[in-house]
């Protein structure tokens, strides 16, 4: 099932440049949405898959109706509530339950932001298995039929690029797997390759069948190709 | 406590006014001592006036000048952006594509909004827009054409989507016309979206082309109801 955020390849309509005029933040609430995000989010009761998850799962009304940053509210939302941090009826009456239990956590403080924006969250992990692939292989991408994308579930192998054979241009090493890590089921780091397809090899109505289209994927949504 | 099946849902239960969602929430966990407001003020700082193109275009120049430096930033760019102190939240695996005489490269985010923060700041709307996700891997070629780009069937499009933890930063090609230039100079050629791939370094004496920039939040230009996503 695809979900409305794996638009690639989809019909669109224009694009409007801003050839670098546009101010960072275009509306003072969007740097606010931003900022409690990422200060939320170094609570740590959550990573950064769950919060892609929690935007893709949002309604697909909801999902084709919001704004980038109303997007990034709703999903930060139903995480603090699902992860029993803000209650339904907090959320309902804008402020916070004084009879609430407390909760211990340990909120992101202005001195720590810089140290903490600067560290990131790496995600190169070490795996004591070889990688199945190397450079120069034909691989061929899994169908979304074949069970990569559960509804509802996380996966970075967009549908434009399923069932589609690719060739392997690189390999970055093992990373945290999104499919497993957005649902909490643990890291389950693989390795992690970049796969080029032929444009025409995609869309039948390529503009240019000999355009290159490069992917990062996870060994689980490959196979050899057999030829 | 029971764990609410609707929980996906609670969404809905914050007003309808952003702006009054963002009070609403920055409130409820300000009281539940669950954010420190400084370190929001902090945030938007860091984004709005510290990190953004400037730096990114530090690093083209600087390639552009140092043949040494411009090669070891192609085969491992995560160790020279490491030392460089320039990797950060959502740069922490950054590779560097070069643009050729044969091979122009673009870069986009089709699944949601990934985007190289530590050299680039915060994605442009257009960035993030359903339009630029949508047609960047299959019309790539009327996509540039929109940025006032167009390019000769002889050069081969190489468009990187996002989809996992590596991001991606183009090394546009030098134009001729910066022979000589250093520093500040030169680095005032490099542009935002020649590092993304949507345009060329350009001479900053240069206007951009003049076009009517509607707000994007609102333009009915899209065919999509939602011009930004994430």
């Amino acid at each position: 099932m695809k979900k409305p955020h794996d638009m690639g390849g989809l019909p669109g309509g224009a694009i409007i440049p801003d050839f670098g005029k546009e101010p960072v933040f275009k509306e003072g609430w969007h740097g606010r949405a931003l900022a409690l995000t990422l200060a939320a989010g170094a609570l740590g009761r959550w990573n950064l898959d769950a919060s892609r998850n929690a935007r893709e799962c949002l309604p697909a009304d909801d999902y084709n109706r919001f704004s980038y940053y109303e997007k990034w509210l709703a999903g930060l939302a139903n995480l603090l509530v699902s992860h029993q941090l803000v209650s339904r009826e907090e959320l309902k009456d804008r402020r916070a339950d004084k009879n609430a239990p407390d909760i211990d956590a340990n909120p992101l403080s202005a001195a720590k932001v810089s140290a903490v924006l600067k560290t990131g969250g790496p995600t190169r992990r070490k795996v004591a298995v070889a990688p199945r692939f190397t450079v120069g292989d034909f691989v061929s991408t899994k169908s979304l039929q074949q069970g990569v994308s559960q509804p509802n579930n996380h996966t970075r192998l967009p549908y434009y690029a399923s069932g589609k054979k690719g060739r392997i241009i690189a390999c970055h090493d093992a990373h945290i797997l999104p499919d497993s890590h957005a649902h909490f089921n643990g890291e389950a780091p693989e390795y992690l390759y970049g796969v080029q397809f032929l444009a025409g090899d995609l869309f039948a109505d390529a503009e240019h069948p000999e355009d290159e289209i490069c992917l990062d994927l996870f060994e689980s949504y490959l196979e050899p190709l057999k030829i | 406590m029971p764990h609410d099946h609707d929980d996906e849902h609670a969404h809905s239960l914050l007003p309808p006014d952003p702006q009054l969602q963002v009070k609403a929430l920055e409130t409820i966990l300000s009281e539940k001592g669950l954010i420190d407001r400084p370190a929001l003020d902090a945030i938007i700082d860091v984004y709005q006036n510290q990190i953004g193109p400037q730096i990114g275009a530090d690093i083209v120049a600087r390639a552009w000048q140092d043949p040494a430096f411009k090669e070891r930033l192609l085969k491992d760019s995560e160790a020279v952006l490491g030392e460089m102190e320039l990797s950060g939240r959502q740069g922490e695996h950054v590779v560097i594509v070069e643009n050729t005489e044969d091979t122009h490269n673009l870069v986009v985010c089709t699944l949601c909004s990934c985007y190289p923060w530590p050299l680039l700041g915060i994605p442009p709307s257009w960035y993030k827009s359903d339009a630029y996700r949508r047609r960047a891997v299959h019309s790539p070629r009327s996509v540039l054409a929109e940025f006032g780009l167009e390019l000769p069937d002889s050069k081969k499009i190489r468009v990187w989507d996002s989809t996992a933890e590596i991001r991606y930063l183009v090394l546009p090609e030098r134009p001729v016309e910066t022979a000589g230039l250093k520093g500040k100079a030169l680095r005032d050629w490099v542009t935002r979206d020649s590092m993304i791939g949507t345009g060329l370094p350009k001479d900053p004496k240069m206007d951009a082309p003049k076009m009517e920039v509607p707000d994007a939040e609102t333009s009915p230009a899209e065919t999509s109801p939602a011009p930004e996503t994430g």
